[in-house]
């Protein structure tokens, strides 16, 4: 039952947005509608879940090694900027409409805190192989339903009136306090 | 002698007008442009790592840091670098710039690099970084683009220790570890929580609104 806790505590508990504060920009960038939410949190669960299974391989079985453990920053930025690269280019040439529905958020995704993060989570945890694939996908998982969640309210918020002053960022960054005290409702859920 | 007279008062105009410039730019991040208020980027940090009022200050500083080499080497290489892989190169430049500031830290500042863990790496990933550098670095001059980093460096430290000072004096009662408050004070745990960075970063963003619509600026807010 153990990579059930580490999943339902990824997702809920320990919420990559809401609870660590993890891919905030891309959070308040591009929630503003329901169907860009949709495609952005697709490409982060696909990328930071194959972005983890390749540091977490580069780090135990080439730096390690060779003890150039102090290069991690420098090496996994580099190799999540190659990996988004190449996911780019396979998906144009092999699969046309997964293409076209995540194509424009991939590039975005190289700045996206919450999949770096991720894979420097897992390091610091020293999680093994399996805990980690299921903890980035979880923790992908995590931040999408935040992501769609806080988007489905943000449409809402369209007809609303809000004071001129908060309008924009200022209502949005409230209104993701209301929704992270709400998760931390699950926080007695894990223990 | 008249072209001499002609050719020095030419000179003082073009000094002044260059003096302008630095002085628009140094200004520029303390307030126009200040993140992450004006310029919505860098919330991650702005919101992760400002429970106390000292940790904000020391982020804010490795921030400025990599800001300032990082625009004045990418502006020195602006024109070597190809346009097509320039995100690339700036993001080995950053990361590189990171990799040292995250060994000075663990020399100098151990306690503090402890306590901000993953989010001095994560400093790569600060779009404020690659954002001057793309905006700013990549089209003017290596003096004025360190003022630049400067200037923006100066204004998101001031913005970071400001959100760690009200957090940390209504979340803990204290303010750079001191204690201010009188005795039996209940301090609000939620401030410091993350529901709390969340209220009191979009709070602040509403005042800081109100003040500049009251100056009758013209709201540069990110609309949605």
């Amino acid at each position: 039952m153990n990579w059930f806790l580490i999943a339902i505590s990824a997702i809920f508990v320990n919420n990559i947005l809401l609870a660590q504060y993890l891919g905030n920009c891309p959070f308040m960038g591009v929630s503003k509608r329901l169907s860009t939410a949709l495609g952005m949190g697709a490409a982060v669960i696909f990328v930071a879940t194959l972005a983890s299974v390749f540091t977490w391989i580069i780090y135990h079985y080439v730096m390690v090694p060779y003890g150039i453990e102090y290069m991690q920053t420098l090496i996994f930025i580099l190799v999540i900027a190659a990996l988004v690269q190449f996911v780019e280019i396979f998906l144009k040439k092999k699969s046309r409409a997964i293409y076209n529905a995540l194509g424009i958020y991939l590039p975005l995704i190289t700045t996206n805190c919450a999949v770096m993060g991720i894979a420097l989570l897992n390091i610091k945890n020293e999680n093994g192989f399996f805990e980690m694939l299921v903890f980035s996908f979880a923790s992908a998982v995590g931040f999408s339903l935040a992501l769609i969640l806080f988007a489905g309210i943000r449409e809402r918020m369209i007809t609303t009136p809000i004071p001129i002053v908060l309008r924009g960022t200022a209502i949005a960054l409230i209104m993701a306090g209301i929704m992270s005290l709400a998760f931390m409702g699950f926080a007695g859920m894990g223990s | 002698m008249r072209f001499w007279r002609s050719f020095r008062k030419k000179k003082t105009v073009k000094t002044d007008i260059y003096i302008m410039k630095f002085k628009k730019v140094l200004l520029n991040g303390l307030w126009n442009e200040m993140p992450p208020f004006k310029l919505v980027l860098g919330l991650c940090p702005a919101l992760a790592v400002t429970s106390s009022a000292e940790n904000g200050l020391g982020m804010g500083m490795a921030t400025t840091f990599v800001l300032v080499l990082s625009n004045l080497v990418i502006s020195l290489l602006r024109k070597v670098i190809p346009d097509k892989v320039r995100i690339a190169s700036y993001i080995v430049v950053i990361a590189t710039l990171v990799v040292i500031v995250e060994m000075l830290m663990k020399a100098y500042f151990f306690n503090l690099s402890q306590q901000l863990g993953i989010f001095i790496p994560l400093i790569v990933v600060n779009c404020i970084i690659l954002g001057r550098a793309e905006a700013f670095a990549s089209r003017n001059p290596a003096p004025l683009s360190v003022v630049d980093g400067v200037s923006i460096g100066i204004g998101y430290s001031i913005s970071l220790t400001m959100i760690g000072i009200v957090r940390e004096t209504l979340g803990a009662g204290t303010l750079f570890g001191v204690p201010i408050f009188w005795e039996g004070f209940e301090p609000f745990a939620f401030m410091v929580k993350a529901p709390g960075a969340f209220i009191c970063l979009g709070v602040m963003l509403g005042l800081m609104n109100a003040y500049s619509r009251w100056r009758g600026e013209h709201l540069v807010q990110l609309q949605s």
